[in-house]
Protein backbone atom coordinates (compact mmCIF):
# COMPACT_ATOMS: atom_id res chain seq x y z
CA UNK A 1 0.00 0.00 0.00
CA UNK A 2 2.03 2.73 -1.28
CA UNK A 3 -0.39 5.25 0.07
CA UNK A 4 0.12 4.31 3.30
CA UNK A 5 3.95 4.16 3.36
CA UNK A 6 4.05 7.91 2.07
CA UNK A 7 2.18 8.59 5.25
CA UNK A 8 4.39 6.87 7.61
CA UNK A 9 7.46 8.66 5.67
CA UNK A 10 5.75 12.03 5.89
CA UNK A 11 5.01 11.87 9.29
CA UNK A 12 9.00 10.04 9.76
CA UNK A 13 10.16 13.28 8.14
CA UNK A 14 8.15 15.58 9.79
CA UNK A 15 9.02 14.69 13.41
CA UNK A 16 12.87 14.16 12.67
CA UNK A 17 12.93 17.65 11.39
CA UNK A 18 12.62 18.38 15.49
CA UNK A 19 15.85 16.77 16.51
CA UNK A 20 15.77 17.46 20.49
CA UNK A 21 19.05 19.33 20.78
CA UNK A 22 17.64 21.84 17.43
CA UNK A 23 14.70 22.28 19.56
CA UNK A 24 14.25 26.06 20.50
CA UNK A 25 13.03 26.37 24.08
CA UNK A 26 11.02 28.70 25.56
CA UNK A 27 9.57 29.96 28.57
CA UNK A 28 5.89 30.52 28.41
CA UNK A 29 3.26 31.55 30.84
CA UNK A 30 0.78 29.20 30.06
CA UNK A 31 -2.83 29.65 31.03
CA UNK A 32 -4.82 26.38 33.27
CA UNK A 33 -7.18 25.94 30.85
CA UNK A 34 -8.40 22.78 32.47
CA UNK A 35 -7.57 21.02 35.79
CA UNK A 36 -9.14 17.50 36.68
CA UNK A 37 -8.35 15.92 40.34
CA UNK A 38 -7.76 12.18 38.85
CA UNK A 39 -7.96 11.36 42.77
CA UNK A 40 -6.92 12.79 45.59
CA UNK A 41 -3.04 12.31 44.93
CA UNK A 42 -3.09 12.79 40.98
CA UNK A 43 -4.34 15.78 38.82
CA UNK A 44 -4.03 16.49 35.38
CA UNK A 45 -3.51 20.34 34.27
CA UNK A 46 -4.40 21.30 31.19
CA UNK A 47 -2.55 24.58 29.46
CA UNK A 48 -2.97 26.36 26.77
CA UNK A 49 -1.72 30.11 25.70
CA UNK A 50 -2.66 32.35 22.56
CA UNK A 51 -0.43 31.59 20.31
CA UNK A 52 0.27 28.04 18.86
CA UNK A 53 2.50 25.86 21.35
CA UNK A 54 5.74 25.02 20.56
CA UNK A 55 6.71 21.72 18.23
CA UNK A 56 7.37 18.90 22.04
CA UNK A 57 8.48 15.62 21.27
CA UNK A 58 7.00 12.70 23.51
CA UNK A 59 9.82 11.94 26.36
CA UNK A 60 10.30 15.92 27.01
CA UNK A 61 9.61 18.07 29.86
CA UNK A 62 8.89 20.98 31.09
CA UNK A 63 10.15 23.04 34.02
CA UNK A 64 7.59 24.41 35.89
CA UNK A 65 8.07 27.75 37.69
CA UNK A 66 5.98 26.87 41.89
CA UNK A 67 4.76 30.14 42.63
CA UNK A 68 3.19 31.04 46.25
CA UNK A 69 5.10 27.91 47.63
CA UNK A 70 7.48 29.17 50.49
CA UNK A 71 9.33 25.81 50.78
CA UNK A 72 9.82 25.14 46.65
CA UNK A 73 12.25 27.37 45.57
CA UNK A 74 13.53 24.93 41.89
CA UNK A 75 11.46 24.69 39.58
CA UNK A 76 9.19 21.14 39.20
CA UNK A 77 10.64 19.12 36.08
CA UNK A 78 7.35 17.13 34.96
CA UNK A 79 7.18 14.83 32.13
CA UNK A 80 4.88 15.85 28.84
CA UNK A 81 2.04 14.04 29.26
CA UNK A 82 0.22 14.66 26.19
CA UNK A 83 -0.05 17.63 23.59
CA UNK A 84 -3.32 17.85 21.87
CA UNK A 85 -2.43 19.91 18.82
CA UNK A 86 -6.14 20.37 17.76
CA UNK A 87 -6.99 21.92 21.37
CA UNK A 88 -3.53 23.89 20.90
CA UNK A 89 -3.23 22.28 25.03
CA UNK A 90 -0.25 20.55 27.18
CA UNK A 91 -1.43 18.22 29.34
CA UNK A 92 0.69 17.81 32.58
CA UNK A 93 0.11 14.97 35.18
CA UNK A 94 1.00 15.63 37.99
CA UNK A 95 1.33 13.35 41.64
CA UNK A 96 0.65 15.43 44.72
CA UNK A 97 3.75 14.27 46.60
CA UNK A 98 5.33 17.35 48.20
CA UNK A 99 4.61 21.09 48.68
CA UNK A 100 5.20 22.22 45.50
CA UNK A 101 3.33 19.55 43.50
CA UNK A 102 0.66 20.07 46.09
CA UNK A 103 0.36 23.73 45.26
CA UNK A 104 0.41 22.61 41.53
CA UNK A 105 -2.38 20.61 42.24
CA UNK A 106 -4.29 23.73 44.03
CA UNK A 107 -4.24 25.72 40.72
CA UNK A 108 -7.62 27.00 39.04
CA UNK A 109 -9.18 27.61 35.61
CA UNK A 110 -7.29 30.91 34.23
CA UNK A 111 -4.43 30.37 36.51
CA UNK A 112 -0.86 31.40 34.80
CA UNK A 113 1.98 28.52 35.07
CA UNK A 114 5.16 29.61 34.08
CA UNK A 115 6.88 27.31 31.96
CA UNK A 116 10.59 26.30 30.31
CA UNK A 117 10.12 23.76 27.47
CA UNK A 118 10.46 21.53 25.59
CA UNK A 119 13.36 19.82 27.94
CA UNK A 120 15.32 16.89 27.33
CA UNK A 121 15.83 14.31 24.47
CA UNK A 122 12.39 12.16 23.26
CA UNK A 123 11.48 8.34 23.09
CA UNK A 124 12.35 6.62 19.95
CA UNK A 125 10.14 6.57 17.81
CA UNK A 126 9.39 3.69 14.95
CA UNK A 127 10.63 3.43 11.95
CA UNK A 128 8.46 0.74 10.11
CA UNK A 129 5.04 0.31 10.37
CA UNK A 130 5.05 -2.87 11.67
CA UNK A 131 7.53 -2.60 14.12
CA UNK A 132 6.22 -3.48 17.72
CA UNK A 133 7.02 -0.96 20.47
CA UNK A 134 5.93 -1.72 23.98
CA UNK A 135 5.06 0.92 26.39
CA UNK A 136 5.75 0.17 30.28
CA UNK A 137 4.86 2.53 32.96
CA UNK A 138 4.26 2.44 36.37
CA UNK A 139 2.41 4.78 38.76
CA UNK A 140 2.87 8.47 37.78
CA UNK A 141 5.39 7.06 35.73
CA UNK A 142 3.12 6.41 32.73
CA UNK A 143 2.54 10.20 32.17
CA UNK A 144 4.88 10.51 29.02
CA UNK A 145 3.34 7.32 27.39
CA UNK A 146 0.28 8.75 26.32
CA UNK A 147 2.06 11.21 24.23
CA UNK A 148 4.75 8.66 22.85
CA UNK A 149 1.56 6.21 22.02
CA UNK A 150 -0.25 9.23 20.14
CA UNK A 151 3.03 10.01 17.71
CA UNK A 152 4.09 5.83 17.62
CA UNK A 153 0.05 5.72 15.67
CA UNK A 154 0.24 8.71 13.68
CA UNK A 155 2.99 7.09 12.32
CA UNK A 156 1.02 4.00 11.37
CA UNK A 157 2.41 1.79 13.71
CA UNK A 158 0.23 0.31 16.66
CA UNK A 159 2.18 0.78 20.51
CA UNK A 160 0.76 -2.28 23.50
CA UNK A 161 0.38 -0.27 26.61
CA UNK A 162 1.34 -2.54 29.90
CA UNK A 163 0.47 -0.20 32.87
CA UNK A 164 1.23 -1.24 36.12
CA UNK A 165 -0.08 0.23 39.55
CA UNK A 166 -1.12 -0.75 43.37
CA UNK A 167 -4.93 -0.75 42.88
CA UNK A 168 -7.43 -0.22 40.11
CA UNK A 169 -7.38 3.51 41.73
CA UNK A 170 -4.24 4.38 40.90
CA UNK A 171 -4.50 3.60 37.48
CA UNK A 172 -4.39 6.40 35.74
CA UNK A 173 -5.49 7.82 32.21
CA UNK A 174 -7.01 4.79 30.76
CA UNK A 175 -9.63 5.52 28.50
CA UNK A 176 -7.27 7.57 27.08
CA UNK A 177 -4.77 5.11 26.51
CA UNK A 178 -7.14 2.95 24.84
CA UNK A 179 -7.59 5.28 22.04
CA UNK A 180 -3.83 4.71 20.27
CA UNK A 181 -3.23 0.78 20.92
CA UNK A 182 -4.00 -2.01 23.23
CA UNK A 183 -4.05 -1.67 26.76
CA UNK A 184 -2.94 -4.57 29.78
CA UNK A 185 -2.80 -3.45 33.30
CA UNK A 186 -1.58 -4.90 36.36
CA UNK A 187 -2.53 -3.83 39.99
CA UNK A 188 -0.53 -4.91 43.56
CA UNK A 189 -3.75 -6.13 44.97
CA UNK A 190 -5.23 -7.51 41.84
CA UNK A 191 -8.58 -4.54 41.64
CA UNK A 192 -7.95 -4.65 37.93
CA UNK A 193 -5.76 -7.13 35.17
CA UNK A 194 -3.71 -9.11 36.43
CA UNK A 195 -2.40 -9.41 39.82
CA UNK A 196 1.44 -8.62 40.29
CA UNK A 197 3.79 -6.29 38.52
CA UNK A 198 4.02 -5.29 35.31
CA UNK A 199 6.92 -7.94 34.54
CA UNK A 200 4.56 -10.54 35.63
CA UNK A 201 2.03 -10.35 32.94
CA UNK A 202 1.20 -12.75 30.38
CA UNK A 203 2.02 -10.33 27.59
CA UNK A 204 5.23 -11.29 27.99
CA UNK A 205 5.39 -14.85 27.85
CA UNK A 206 3.17 -14.69 24.51
CA UNK A 207 3.99 -12.23 22.69
CA UNK A 208 7.42 -10.76 21.18
CA UNK A 209 8.52 -7.13 20.80
CA UNK A 210 10.73 -4.73 19.02
CA UNK A 211 11.72 -2.35 21.51
CA UNK A 212 10.71 -1.54 25.05
CA UNK A 213 10.28 1.73 26.57
CA UNK A 214 9.48 2.52 30.33
CA UNK A 215 8.91 5.03 32.90
CA UNK A 216 7.94 4.65 36.34
CA UNK A 217 9.26 3.70 39.75
CA UNK A 218 13.26 2.47 39.60
CA UNK A 219 12.46 -0.93 41.10
CA UNK A 220 10.10 -1.52 38.38
CA UNK A 221 12.59 -0.15 35.54
CA UNK A 222 14.92 -2.03 36.70
CA UNK A 223 12.64 -5.17 36.27
CA UNK A 224 11.38 -4.21 33.00
CA UNK A 225 15.40 -4.02 31.76
CA UNK A 226 16.15 -7.50 33.15
CA UNK A 227 13.22 -8.45 31.30
CA UNK A 228 14.67 -6.81 28.15
CA UNK A 229 18.45 -7.77 28.28
CA UNK A 230 17.44 -11.44 28.94
CA UNK A 231 14.76 -11.18 25.72
CA UNK A 232 17.17 -9.28 23.55
CA UNK A 233 14.90 -6.43 23.43
CA UNK A 234 15.95 -2.74 22.47
CA UNK A 235 15.05 -1.21 25.82
CA UNK A 236 15.13 2.41 26.59
CA UNK A 237 13.73 4.00 30.19
CA UNK A 238 13.12 7.59 31.21
CA UNK A 239 14.33 8.84 34.35
CA UNK A 240 13.72 11.31 36.71
CA UNK A 241 17.20 12.07 38.99
CA UNK A 242 16.89 15.06 40.96
CA UNK A 243 17.20 17.65 38.78
CA UNK A 244 17.92 21.70 39.29
CA UNK A 245 18.27 23.70 35.76
CA UNK A 246 17.23 21.57 33.43
CA UNK A 247 19.36 23.08 31.07
CA UNK A 248 22.91 20.75 31.52
CA UNK A 249 24.12 23.79 33.33
CA UNK A 250 24.05 22.83 36.95
CA UNK A 251 25.14 19.34 36.35
CA UNK A 252 23.17 18.06 39.18
CA UNK A 253 21.09 15.12 37.84
CA UNK A 254 24.14 13.20 36.29
CA UNK A 255 23.93 9.37 35.75
CA UNK A 256 26.34 6.80 35.62
CA UNK A 257 27.07 5.94 31.90
CA UNK A 258 29.03 4.22 29.58
CA UNK A 259 30.39 7.58 28.68
CA UNK A 260 30.66 9.06 32.26
CA UNK A 261 28.16 10.77 34.60
CA UNK A 262 25.78 12.33 32.20
CA UNK A 263 23.09 15.13 33.10
CA UNK A 264 19.60 13.25 32.84
CA UNK A 265 18.02 16.84 31.31
CA UNK A 266 19.95 16.99 27.99
CA UNK A 267 21.28 13.35 27.92
CA UNK A 268 18.22 12.03 29.22
CA UNK A 269 15.51 11.87 30.29
CA UNK A 270 15.57 8.59 28.22
CA UNK A 271 18.10 6.13 28.25
CA UNK A 272 19.28 3.47 26.75
CA UNK A 273 19.62 0.68 29.07
CA UNK A 274 22.55 -0.44 26.89
CA UNK A 275 24.21 3.16 28.01
CA UNK A 276 23.72 2.87 31.84
CA UNK A 277 25.41 0.85 34.46
CA UNK A 278 22.63 -0.71 36.42
CA UNK A 279 23.07 -3.75 38.06
CA UNK A 280 20.43 -5.59 36.22
CA UNK B 1 19.70 54.96 29.54
CA UNK B 2 22.48 55.16 31.87
CA UNK B 3 26.33 54.39 31.13
CA UNK B 4 26.37 50.72 32.33
CA UNK B 5 30.21 50.43 31.54
CA UNK B 6 32.43 49.11 34.20
CA UNK B 7 36.04 47.71 34.39
CA UNK B 8 37.88 44.96 36.06
CA UNK B 9 41.55 46.01 35.82
CA UNK B 10 41.99 45.99 32.00
CA UNK B 11 38.94 44.26 31.00
CA UNK B 12 36.00 46.21 30.43
CA UNK B 13 32.13 45.37 30.56
CA UNK B 14 29.84 46.62 28.89
CA UNK B 15 27.31 46.31 32.04
CA UNK B 16 28.17 44.86 35.67
CA UNK B 17 26.13 41.98 35.51
CA UNK B 18 28.28 38.79 34.61
CA UNK B 19 27.06 35.28 34.97
CA UNK B 20 28.51 32.69 38.26
CA UNK B 21 30.61 29.54 37.07
CA UNK B 22 28.26 26.18 36.77
CA UNK B 23 25.10 28.09 36.87
CA UNK B 24 25.18 28.82 33.05
CA UNK B 25 26.73 26.39 31.59
CA UNK B 26 29.25 27.75 28.54
CA UNK B 27 26.32 30.02 27.81
CA UNK B 28 25.18 28.45 24.60
CA UNK B 29 22.93 26.40 27.36
CA UNK B 30 20.68 29.67 27.71
CA UNK B 31 20.85 31.02 24.29
CA UNK B 32 17.89 30.55 23.67
CA UNK B 33 16.30 32.68 26.48
CA UNK B 34 19.28 35.75 26.91
CA UNK B 35 20.68 37.56 24.14
CA UNK B 36 24.58 36.24 25.38
CA UNK B 37 26.08 38.72 24.17
CA UNK B 38 24.28 41.81 26.16
CA UNK B 39 25.72 40.05 29.57
CA UNK B 40 28.40 41.88 31.00
CA UNK B 41 30.52 38.38 30.97
CA UNK B 42 30.00 34.89 31.39
CA UNK B 43 32.20 32.90 33.54
CA UNK B 44 31.81 29.19 32.25
CA UNK B 45 31.90 26.12 34.24
CA UNK B 46 34.83 25.20 36.45
CA UNK B 47 37.88 23.57 34.38
CA UNK B 48 40.44 21.89 35.64
CA UNK B 49 44.11 20.49 33.64
CA UNK B 50 42.46 16.79 33.86
CA UNK B 51 39.17 15.54 33.03
CA UNK B 52 37.18 14.94 36.75
CA UNK B 53 33.71 12.92 36.60
CA UNK B 54 32.76 15.07 39.74
CA UNK B 55 31.24 13.34 43.23
CA UNK B 56 28.56 10.56 43.21
CA UNK B 57 24.52 11.62 42.78
CA UNK B 58 22.73 12.93 44.76
CA UNK B 59 24.61 16.00 44.18
CA UNK B 60 22.05 18.43 45.04
CA UNK B 61 19.62 19.25 47.78
CA UNK B 62 16.77 21.76 47.73
CA UNK B 63 16.16 24.23 50.38
CA UNK B 64 13.66 27.32 51.19
CA UNK B 65 15.42 29.49 49.71
CA UNK B 66 18.47 28.22 47.86
CA UNK B 67 20.04 24.48 46.70
CA UNK B 68 23.14 22.69 48.48
CA UNK B 69 25.43 21.23 45.84
CA UNK B 70 28.09 18.73 45.63
CA UNK B 71 28.66 18.63 42.18
CA UNK B 72 32.43 18.37 42.35
CA UNK B 73 33.83 20.24 39.56
CA UNK B 74 32.85 17.63 36.90
CA UNK B 75 34.07 18.87 33.62
CA UNK B 76 36.40 17.17 30.55
CA UNK B 77 39.64 19.00 31.46
CA UNK B 78 41.32 22.01 29.84
CA UNK B 79 42.19 19.86 26.23
CA UNK B 80 38.77 19.12 25.66
CA UNK B 81 37.66 22.65 26.78
CA UNK B 82 40.26 23.96 24.21
CA UNK B 83 39.57 21.88 21.46
CA UNK B 84 35.67 21.72 21.79
CA UNK B 85 34.02 24.16 23.99
CA UNK B 86 36.23 26.94 22.75
CA UNK B 87 35.66 27.11 18.81
CA UNK B 88 31.85 27.32 19.75
CA UNK B 89 32.54 30.26 22.52
CA UNK B 90 35.43 32.41 21.46
CA UNK B 91 32.91 34.54 19.12
CA UNK B 92 30.33 35.58 21.26
CA UNK B 93 30.90 39.10 21.34
CA UNK B 94 31.32 39.53 25.37
CA UNK B 95 33.78 39.02 27.94
CA UNK B 96 33.75 34.94 28.12
CA UNK B 97 35.89 34.36 31.24
CA UNK B 98 36.92 30.88 32.34
CA UNK B 99 37.02 29.36 35.83
CA UNK B 100 40.08 27.54 36.49
CA UNK B 101 40.05 24.81 39.62
CA UNK B 102 43.15 22.76 40.25
CA UNK B 103 44.70 20.34 43.17
CA UNK B 104 48.24 22.11 43.10
CA UNK B 105 49.46 25.11 42.82
CA UNK B 106 51.10 23.76 39.25
CA UNK B 107 47.98 22.61 38.03
CA UNK B 108 46.24 26.08 38.58
CA UNK B 109 49.09 27.39 36.93
CA UNK B 110 49.44 25.20 33.80
CA UNK B 111 45.91 25.35 33.27
CA UNK B 112 46.16 29.04 33.31
CA UNK B 113 48.96 29.36 30.88
CA UNK B 114 46.54 27.06 28.66
CA UNK B 115 43.94 29.66 28.52
CA UNK B 116 46.70 32.66 28.62
CA UNK B 117 47.30 31.46 24.97
CA UNK B 118 43.31 32.10 24.02
CA UNK B 119 43.15 35.12 22.21
CA UNK B 120 38.71 34.78 23.46
CA UNK B 121 39.65 34.33 26.95
CA UNK B 122 40.35 38.21 28.31
CA UNK B 123 40.06 36.87 32.03
CA UNK B 124 40.23 34.02 34.29
CA UNK B 125 38.49 33.14 37.75
CA UNK B 126 40.51 30.85 40.15
CA UNK B 127 38.69 29.04 42.02
CA UNK B 128 40.23 28.90 45.31
CA UNK B 129 37.02 28.05 47.44
CA UNK B 130 35.15 24.88 46.00
CA UNK B 131 34.24 23.17 49.11
CA UNK B 132 33.30 19.28 47.09
CA UNK B 133 36.53 18.25 46.51
CA UNK B 134 38.75 16.71 47.99
CA UNK B 135 42.08 17.82 47.23
CA UNK B 136 42.50 21.57 46.25
CA UNK B 137 39.75 23.48 45.71
CA UNK B 138 38.52 25.45 49.27
CA UNK B 139 41.38 23.70 51.18
CA UNK B 140 43.60 26.85 49.38
CA UNK B 141 40.86 29.04 49.65
CA UNK B 142 40.89 29.45 53.67
CA UNK B 143 44.30 30.03 54.45
CA UNK B 144 46.28 33.29 53.23
CA UNK B 145 49.46 31.13 52.70
CA UNK B 146 47.61 28.31 50.83
CA UNK B 147 45.59 31.18 48.85
CA UNK B 148 48.76 33.26 48.37
CA UNK B 149 50.87 30.22 46.90
CA UNK B 150 47.90 29.47 44.00
CA UNK B 151 47.70 32.84 42.92
CA UNK B 152 51.65 33.16 43.14
CA UNK B 153 52.00 30.25 40.73
CA UNK B 154 49.24 31.60 38.26
CA UNK B 155 50.64 35.23 38.00
CA UNK B 156 53.65 34.15 36.66
CA UNK B 157 52.45 32.07 34.26
CA UNK B 158 49.15 34.13 33.27
CA UNK B 159 49.17 37.69 32.17
CA UNK B 160 45.23 38.84 31.30
CA UNK B 161 43.24 39.69 34.02
CA UNK B 162 43.39 37.46 37.00
CA UNK B 163 40.07 37.47 39.35
CA UNK B 164 40.21 35.20 42.49
CA UNK B 165 37.15 33.49 43.76
CA UNK B 166 37.41 33.39 47.61
CA UNK B 167 35.74 31.21 49.88
CA UNK B 168 33.35 32.33 52.75
CA UNK B 169 34.27 29.62 55.34
CA UNK B 170 36.81 31.88 56.69
CA UNK B 171 37.66 33.31 59.52
CA UNK B 172 38.48 36.68 58.07
CA UNK B 173 37.62 37.22 54.33
CA UNK B 174 39.44 40.76 54.28
CA UNK B 175 42.39 38.57 54.97
CA UNK B 176 42.56 36.03 52.68
CA UNK B 177 41.86 38.71 49.93
CA UNK B 178 44.67 41.58 51.02
CA UNK B 179 46.53 38.14 50.62
CA UNK B 180 45.34 37.34 47.29
CA UNK B 181 45.74 40.69 46.17
CA UNK B 182 49.00 41.29 47.44
CA UNK B 183 50.50 38.40 44.84
CA UNK B 184 49.09 40.15 42.09
CA UNK B 185 45.38 39.35 41.66
CA UNK B 186 43.41 42.00 39.78
CA UNK B 187 40.29 41.51 41.35
CA UNK B 188 38.34 39.35 43.82
CA UNK B 189 34.84 38.08 43.67
CA UNK B 190 32.76 36.33 46.31
CA UNK B 191 31.77 34.48 47.66
CA UNK B 192 31.70 30.94 46.56
CA UNK B 193 28.83 28.70 48.61
CA UNK B 194 28.84 28.36 52.13
CA UNK B 195 29.20 25.02 53.13
CA UNK B 196 25.94 23.01 54.50
CA UNK B 197 24.37 20.03 54.99
CA UNK B 198 20.67 18.46 54.78
CA UNK B 199 19.26 15.00 56.67
CA UNK B 200 16.69 12.14 55.12
CA UNK B 201 15.60 11.79 58.57
CA UNK B 202 13.57 8.58 57.60
CA UNK B 203 16.86 7.09 56.24
CA UNK B 204 18.82 8.53 58.71
CA UNK B 205 20.96 9.87 56.25
CA UNK B 206 22.65 13.02 54.42
CA UNK B 207 20.65 14.08 51.24
CA UNK B 208 23.88 14.34 49.59
CA UNK B 209 26.16 11.96 47.94
CA UNK B 210 29.32 12.98 50.58
CA UNK B 211 27.82 14.43 53.60
CA UNK B 212 28.14 18.19 53.08
CA UNK B 213 27.85 20.45 49.98
CA UNK B 214 28.03 24.13 49.46
CA UNK B 215 24.87 26.56 49.88
CA UNK B 216 23.93 29.34 47.10
CA UNK B 217 20.71 31.17 46.42
CA UNK B 218 18.87 34.04 48.28
CA UNK B 219 19.66 32.44 51.41
CA UNK B 220 23.24 33.50 51.59
CA UNK B 221 22.56 36.66 49.84
CA UNK B 222 23.08 38.88 53.26
CA UNK B 223 26.06 37.38 54.28
CA UNK B 224 27.45 37.63 50.58
CA UNK B 225 26.82 41.27 51.24
CA UNK B 226 27.88 41.60 54.34
CA UNK B 227 31.35 39.90 53.22
CA UNK B 228 31.47 42.23 49.77
CA UNK B 229 30.90 45.35 51.75
CA UNK B 230 34.19 44.52 54.42
CA UNK B 231 36.49 43.03 51.44
CA UNK B 232 35.40 46.42 49.31
CA UNK B 233 37.05 48.15 52.59
CA UNK B 234 40.16 45.96 52.56
CA UNK B 235 41.39 45.83 49.37
CA UNK B 236 41.98 48.55 46.50
CA UNK B 237 41.26 45.97 43.66
CA UNK B 238 38.00 45.77 42.06
CA UNK B 239 35.43 43.81 43.73
CA UNK B 240 32.64 41.63 41.84
CA UNK B 241 29.95 40.33 44.38
CA UNK B 242 27.95 37.32 44.31
CA UNK B 243 25.67 35.06 46.61
CA UNK B 244 21.93 34.95 46.03
CA UNK B 245 21.63 37.62 43.48
CA UNK B 246 17.92 37.03 41.87
CA UNK B 247 16.81 40.74 41.20
CA UNK B 248 18.38 44.05 40.47
CA UNK B 249 17.52 45.39 44.17
CA UNK B 250 20.10 43.12 45.33
CA UNK B 251 22.37 43.60 42.33
CA UNK B 252 22.10 47.41 43.23
CA UNK B 253 22.57 46.53 46.94
CA UNK B 254 26.05 44.62 45.68
CA UNK B 255 27.19 47.80 44.05
CA UNK B 256 26.51 50.02 46.44
CA UNK B 257 28.84 47.86 49.25
CA UNK B 258 31.75 48.44 46.85
CA UNK B 259 31.08 46.13 44.04
CA UNK B 260 32.38 47.14 40.49
CA UNK B 261 30.11 43.68 38.79
CA UNK B 262 28.21 41.02 39.94
CA UNK B 263 27.63 37.80 39.50
CA UNK B 264 24.21 35.90 39.09
CA UNK B 265 24.46 31.87 40.04
CA UNK B 266 21.67 30.02 41.00
CA UNK B 267 18.86 32.53 39.96
CA UNK B 268 19.71 31.04 36.48
CA UNK B 269 17.98 28.18 37.35
CA UNK B 270 15.09 29.57 38.31
CA UNK B 271 14.40 32.17 36.27
CA UNK B 272 16.94 31.56 32.24
CA UNK B 273 16.54 34.99 31.47
CA UNK B 274 16.98 36.55 34.68
CA UNK B 275 20.67 38.27 33.80
CA UNK B 276 19.09 40.66 31.25
CA UNK B 277 16.35 41.45 33.54
CA UNK B 278 18.43 42.71 36.10
CA UNK B 279 20.59 44.66 33.32
CA UNK B 280 17.51 46.35 32.73
CA UNK B 281 16.50 46.49 36.21
CA UNK B 282 19.90 48.41 37.46
CA UNK B 283 19.18 50.71 34.38
CA UNK B 284 16.08 51.85 34.75
CA UNK B 285 17.08 52.54 38.70
CA UNK B 286 19.53 54.35 37.70
CA UNK B 287 16.96 56.59 35.27
CA UNK B 288 14.67 56.82 37.75
CA UNK B 289 17.66 58.97 40.24
CA UNK B 290 19.07 60.72 37.67
CA UNK B 291 22.17 58.83 37.50
CA UNK B 292 23.91 58.91 34.20
CA UNK B 293 26.30 56.30 35.06
CA UNK B 294 26.56 52.96 37.47
CA UNK B 295 29.96 54.21 38.46
CA UNK B 296 27.92 56.94 40.69
CA UNK B 297 26.17 54.35 42.65
CA UNK B 298 29.25 51.86 43.57
CA UNK B 299 30.39 52.26 46.59
CA UNK B 300 28.17 53.90 47.97
CA UNK B 301 27.16 53.07 51.07
CA UNK B 302 26.60 55.39 53.42
CA UNK B 303 27.75 53.74 56.23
Amino acid sequence: MPGVDLGIWVAAIKIRIHKPESMKKYILDLTVSAIEAIHEKYVLIKLTQEAPLPPMLPGQFVEVRVDDSPSTFLRRPISINFVDESANELWLLVAAVGDGTRRLARLHVGDTVNCVLPLGNSFTLPTRADQKILLVGGGVGVAPLLYFGKKIREMGAEPTFLLGARSAHDLLLLDEFKKYGRVYVTTEDATAGEKGFVTNHSLLQNEHFDQISTCGPKPMMMAVARYAQQADIDCEVSLENKMACGLGACLCCVEKTTEGNVCVCTEGPVLNIKKLLWQV
Amino acid sequence: MASLNVKINDLSLKNPVMTASGTFGYGLEFADFVPLEEIGGIIVKGTTLHPRQGNDYPRMAETPSGILNCVGLQNKGIDYFCEHIYPQIKDINTNMIVNVSGSSPDDYAECAARIDALEGIPAIELNISCPNVKQGGMAFGVTCEGAASVVRAVRARYHKTLIVKLSPNVTSVSEIARAVEAEGADSVSLINTLMGMAIDIERRKPLLSINTGGLSGPAVKPVALRMVWQVAKAVKIPVVGLGGICTATDAIEFLMAGATAIEIGTANFIDPAVTIKVRDGINDWLDSHGCHSVQEIIGTLDA
